[in-house]
């Protein structure tokens, strides 16, 4: 079976949100992304890969090397879902303003 | 109506929370019936075109409502809400978690805190949302929508129908 990565719990550890700021700056090998942490390489890897499951980074091959960068399609989607999910609670709050003053209409 | 009324929401990602603050123009002890009592809960949770089903409620700590929202085409999402702390018009907390018609929990679910304040006649509620996994979250935002989509998609054959009896 697929399992499928959660998005977001990608985004709740604290070295892959690094990792995602230093490479919006600018694209970057694995090596040189590791050069900025004091964790293994392996470690770092680790984080690379499942950023790039999740398909918030994207590899690019330039002659021998990979280099990884962010995929800002993926990282608007985020937002697009928040501010989708704002708008279901605006809904029902506005739903709930009629409700309330329908009831206090009635108490009159 | 006034739409002048407070409404703060942003999403900690790190912490996996929303925070939620909405202003509502009417006095605290209605405010908290229309967030604690099933008669009302019904009338404004689901968003149009979605409706809203209690089977039952008994709201004490310990105690559940176990709801639905039901779809234009009659397809049904049940949830359970467990309620895990209530202070009479200041504060409750509960566990929601999406659930078959018989009632199994599909977990996990997330914690809901709300906080109950009165000021000039208007009453603030705070609403925090903790979820152990955003893809609930995700998941919740699916239902809502596919509620709407469907009905879109009803629109969209009714607009081609028409559009085709007109030529």
């Amino acid at each position: 079976m697929e399992v499928r990565r959660d998005v977001f719990q990608a985004i709740a550890d604290p070295t892959r949100r690094a990792i995602l700021l230093l490479i919006a700056a600018q694209s970057m090998t694995p090596n040189a992304i590791a050069e900025e942490f004091h964790t293994s390489r392996q470690a770092v890897s680790k984080h690379i890969q499942i950023l790039t499951e999740c398909e918030l980074v994207k590899q690019e091959k330039k002659g021998r090397e990979i280099y990884y960068h962010i995929n800002a399609t993926k990282m608007k989607e985020i937002d697009k879902w928040i501010e989708q999910f704002k708008k279901i609670f605006e809904t029902q709050f506005n739903q709930l303003d009629k409700v309330l003053f329908t009831i206090k209409k009635q108490k009159k | 109506m006034t739409n002048e009324l407070l409404f703060d929401f942003t999403v900690d990602k790190a912490k996996k929370t929303v925070y939620i603050t909405r202003e509502f123009d009417a006095e605290l002890s209605l405010v908290w019936d229309a967030f604690t009592k099933k008669e009302l809960l019904d009338q404004w949770v689901a968003p149009k075109p979605l409706t809203a089903k209690t089977k039952y409620q008994d709201f004490k700590v310990g105690g559940k409502r176990f709801y639905a929202m039901v779809s234009p085409e009659g397809q049904e999402r049940w949830a359970v809400q467990e309620y895990t702390s209530i202070t009479p018009k200041t504060n409750f907390k509960m566990y929601n978690a999406f659930a078959d018609k018989d009632e199994n929990l599909e977990l996990p679910g997330s914690e809901w805190d709300h906080t109950f304040s009165e000021q000039d006649e208007k009453t603030k509620v705070s609403i925090t949302i903790y979820n152990e996994s955003f893809e609930r979250l995700e998941r919740l935002l699916d239902g809502f929508t596919q509620g709407m989509k469907m009905s879109l998609g009803n629109l969209e054959n009714l607009l081609a129908t028409l559009s085709k009896a007109r030529s």
